[in-house]
């Protein structure tokens, strides 16, 4: 995936599209990912999506009649399949998780069931509560979206749903997927809120990139996102927050929090919910926690649902994208990998006496965080004191000095003005 | 969703370029020989200080090992437990003060037979071993890997552990020790083994069946580390050791610990890659070489002459991905390249970790799994992944016809050269290339299992991880009696136990 950071700001930064890019079109911003791309590497991904999907699922399906079938695929549908859950229709696709043969009807009832399997056995949610979905228009919370209401209704669940949205104020950014999640909100009769950076922040994205560059927004963009949904949730009254986090999601965390030595993270992250942990922060669960990522592209596409954007790759963190690559080879050699990680990751224990660090409020907000000031105030107060870098470095000791509103010293200012990025 | 939500930014550091010709930070004297990280360089005297040094404050540190006691030293030849063996050494020849004060012993396990090794090449290697470890003056057992077929049953019981030692018997003991003629220790001359056990041809063939089963490498090389345990620990046993010093080093634990992770072996990491391992009751298994890098053990074995021996493994020619253990090793390696920190790092996310669930040692024997001996990790609780599996297996197959937990066959990568085992599972339930367990290899291959009537009992006996070795093997009859008949005890006495069951008043812990 694309881990590449652009040298310079007006180079579009999708690796797939460089060979596509004239250098004289207009930059977009392209989705979620926050990558600034011109328009024709926007069409492009849109057609290499699919392209990618049929390789990528080749082996699982086995449909003749696809135009992007490629050769190979012959192999797989020498003679029709019978189903094995029940041996009565046709096969279309080898399920990533068992390893299953499924009609399209038993594969679609199967997925829906785990998540409801999940939901009833973790105690995700009481009847009578109002549940926001964190729906981004990609295809984690289109399927939540979608299985959610459904099993809502299947189920009796008694729950108030609602799509809830975040607009980080750049100009193209959100069109499609935007887009992709109003239409959603039709199809699915439920309703949405959209909460925008500027009503929260009083910056929008583009105005933050005019500031700090490309090669940090990305560090702006995931801390103000994660508080947005709070805050958004907050205002609609909402109990509960519903994320699209898949198991791939949570093996790679896993992975990556053993590679950093970061045990308290460790700990914490295959929880499938989080308590309430503080004021101004509205309890999380990941109802799609054992749910495979390509079975929830798998799910997608045979229900022809409506998803525009891809998650965002682009994390600044390279140890991510190790865990990823990591995770992805570990699948192949045994595909049950992602869950046999998670099942590690739950079955860990930490030592006593191992220092876990305070996890405190931030003395502004409220916010929880492990420092004075949370790591969105201080990248707000850095943006409104023209001092970019303040919330991008580690600044910690500067933090007293924030937040009893004194002025920084010549020498600090100098420091944290420089963009060179 | 977007990762970026936590502040990842820190750690990484880049592999600098070591500047040269500079001093020894010890001594600030000599000038340095080696560079063991960024900034640490170190003369030749020096370094070979603070590699005997640590070798010393880490059984120091841990108190485990008592004076006089016996301990047994696995050695493979590799550069590693060559090392450790030469650390022993020295340490026994240290004066008073310093010295080590426990009664060593080596043994090799020869698995040459395992990985098809003319008889010729395993006679070689034996040879040069036993010309190192005769210099070295201590007892040695030289253990073909086929004696594993013909074990007790008792290996796989835990033994009631040798009673608790509080803390403050370490110090009497070594008063004692000191006080006592501490020359005691050679006479652990006089019943050095020389003679190596002949094999029989026809034992290597069932040991390379046993292997063969296992279909995919990634269960081959699980199954061969449970086999060679085993050995060691009923080495010891029979010869009288009370503990068993393994020679994994700094890197091997922090590759272990992510292929542990991998694997599905969260609850058993402690056990897995910890200085102590007391899974066996009786025989403890230490590490006394997790503290050094394989960089600073390759320096010091080159410097001070310590002898290794090649020892061809099974899968050198395989590729990175061919199975999980060595496609961590690899991913560990290239990531070490770039970042000097990895190792360390993944190292001491292992310092913080303890065994889950219970206790290690006062869990019920019944609790245990079969192969690796640690606490069963499969309690079916809620909204667990264990769970979730179950699951999704019992959802994608017709009811009727499928038990609870039928396998999936692995989309398996680097197709196992075994031609006996090739899979060729055509199902007539499932219709599909995905039928459950077909008997493989077999003409008429059909669902019949009736052949293999243990698969699903077994599995109840197992850990998470190991019933994911057993799925990967194509029969179980192979397996040696002594685990078979072990696995049917249990099960006679856990359907004892439910026959009785209404008559028990208390789970009584008379079980076992
Ligand atoms: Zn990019
Ligand atoms: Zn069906
Ligand atoms: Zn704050
Ligand atoms: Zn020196
Ligand atoms: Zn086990």
């Amino acid at each position: 995936m694309c881990t590449f950071q652009p040298p310079t700001a007006r180079l579009c930064c999708r690796r797939v599209s460089h060979a596509l890019f004239s250098g004289e079109e207009e930059l977009t911003v392209h989705d979620e990912t926050t990558c600034y791309l011109t328009q024709s590497c926007k069409t492009y991904l849109v057609y290499v999506r699919k392209v990618i999907f049929y390789q990528y699922f080749s082996s699982c399906i086995s449909s003749p009649h696809s135009q992007f079938r490629p050769r190979f695929i012959g192999n797989f549908v020498k003679m029709p399949v019978l189903c094995s859950s029940c041996t009565e229709k046709r096969a279309v696709l080898k399920r990533p998780k068992t390893g299953h043969s499924l009609c399209k009807g038993c594969f679609f009832w199967a997925f829906e069931e785990e998540v409801h399997q999940t939901i009833v056995a973790a105690k995700l949610f009481k009847p009578g509560e109002i549940v926001g979905i964190a729906a981004s228009g990609g295809k984690d919370s289109t399927v939540l979206a979608h299985v959610m209401k459904l099993l809502n209704e299947r189920y009796n669940y008694g729950l108030e749903l609602m799509l809830l949205s975040v607009d980080e104020g750049i100009t193209g950014y959100r069109d499609d997927s935007l887009e992709t999640v109003k239409r959603n909100q039709q199809q699915y009769e439920l309703p949405l809120k959209i909460v925008s950076y500027e009503e929260l922040y009083g910056w929008t994205m583009d105005a933050i990139v005019k500031q700090v560059g490309l090669k940090n927004n990305c560090t702006f963009c995931g801390v103000f996102r994660r508080q947005a949904l709070d805050r958004g949730a907050i205002m609609l009254k909402v109990d509960k927050i519903c994320t699209g986090h898949n198991a791939d999601d949570v093996a790679e965390t896993v992975l990556m929090n053993v590679l950093r030595g970061d045990i308290a993270r460790l700990r914490r992250c295959t929880a499938i919910s989080t308590a309430s942990e503080g004021e101004g922060v509205v309890p999380r669960c990941k109802p799609l926690k054992y749910a495979y990522e390509k079975e929830i592209v798998l799910y997608a596409y045979f229900k022809k649902l409506d998803y525009f954007s891809t998650e965002c790759i682009y994390s600044p963190n390279a140890y991510r994208g190790y865990a990823r690559t990591f995770l992805k080879d570990l699948e192949s050699v045994r595909p049950s990998s992602i869950i046999d990680i998670i099942h590690s990751g739950e079955n860990l224990s930490v030592r006593e006496g191992v220092k876990m660090p305070v996890q405190g409020t931030c003395n502004r907000c409220g916010y929880i965080s492990s420092q004075a000031l949370c790591k969105s105030c201080v990248l707000l107060e850095g943006l409104n004191r023209g001092l970019p870098k303040l919330g991008i470095g580690k600044h910690h000791r500067l933090h007293d000095k924030i937040l009893s509103q004194q002025p920084l010293t010549e020498k600090e200012e100098r420091k944290l003005k420089s963009v060179d990025f | 969703m977007c990762q970026v939500d936590e502040d990842y930014h820190d750690g990484l550091e880049r592999a600098e370029v070591p500047s040269v010709s500079k001093k020894c930070v010890k001594c600030k004297e000599a000038s340095a020989a080696v560079v063991i990280r960024a900034g640490d360089t170190y003369c030749r005297g020096c370094f070979k200080e603070y590699f005997i040094h640590k070798f010393r404050a880490m059984l120091g540190k841990n108190r485990i090992i008592f004076p006089g006691e016996k301990v047994l030293l696995a050695v493979s030849g590799g550069p590693s437990s060559s090392s450790m063996l030469s650390q022993v050494q020295e340490g026994l020849s240290q004066n008073a003060h310093k010295k080590l004060r426990f009664l060593p012993g080596i043994v090799y396990i020869d698995e040459g037979g395992a990985v098809g090794q003319s008889v010729e090449e395993r006679q070689r290697t034996v040879a040069e071993l036993q010309a190192v470890f005769k210099a070295t003056g201590f007892p040695f057992h030289m253990v073909p890997l086929e004696q594993v077929l013909d074990l007790p049953s008792s290996v796989v019981v835990t033994a009631p552990a040798a009673s608790e030692q509080p803390a403050s018997a370490y110090k009497a003991a070594v008063d004692h020790f000191i006080q006592s003629d501490s020359s005691s220790c050679s006479t652990a001359q006089d019943h050095e083994q020389t003679s190596v056990p002949e094999v029989q041809e026809s034992h290597t063939q069932l040991l390379q069946q046993l292997i063969g089963s296992a279909q995919t490498l990634t269960a081959r090389q699980d199954l061969l580390n449970t086999l060679r345990h085993h050995l060691l620990v009923h080495t010891a046993r029979t010869e009288g050791y009370s503990k068993l010093m393994l020679g994994d080093n700094c890197t091997r634990v922090a590759v272990k610990l992510l292929t542990s992770i991998s694997l599905g072996r969260g609850a058993q990491l402690a056990q897995d890659t910890g200085f102590a391992d007391s899974r066996y009751g009786d025989i403890i298994l230490v590490r006394p070489m997790r503290d050094y890098s394989a960089k600073e053990i390759a320096y010091y074995n080159h410097m001070f002459s310590v002898p290794s021996v090649f020892i061809p493994g099974g899968d050198t020619k395989t590729t990175d991905k061919a199975s999980i253990q060595r496609l961590t090793e690899s991913f560990v390696t290239k990531l070490q390249a770039d970042f000097p920190s990895t190792v360390s790092t993944i190292y001491r996310t292992s310092e913080k970790l303890q065994t889950a669930c219970r206790n290690s040692s006062t869990a019920d024997q019944a609790d245990r799994c079969l192969l690796c001996m640690c606490a069963l990790d499969t309690a079916v609780e809620n909204a667990s992944a264990f769970q979730a599996t179950l699951t999704s297996e019992q959802l994608s197959q017709n009811k009727p016809s499928g038990a609870t937990g039928t396998e999936n066959p692995r989309q398996n990568p680097a197709p196992v050269e075994q031609e006996s085992t090739a899979p060729s599972g055509q199902c007539c339930s499932s219709g599909g290339e995905d039928c459950g367990r077909t008997e493989r290899g077999g003409g008429g291959g059909c669902c019949s299992s009736a052949k293999e009537p243990e698969r699903t009992d077994l599995k109840s006996l197992l850990c998470y991880s190991c019933q994911l070795t057993i799925k990967d093997m194509s029969s179980l009859e192979r397996l040696p009696q002594y685990i078979l008949s072990e696995a049917q005890r249990r099960q006679r006495r856990s359907q004892m136990r439910e026959e009785i069951s209404e008559f028990l008043l208390d789970d009584g812990d008379e079980g076992s």
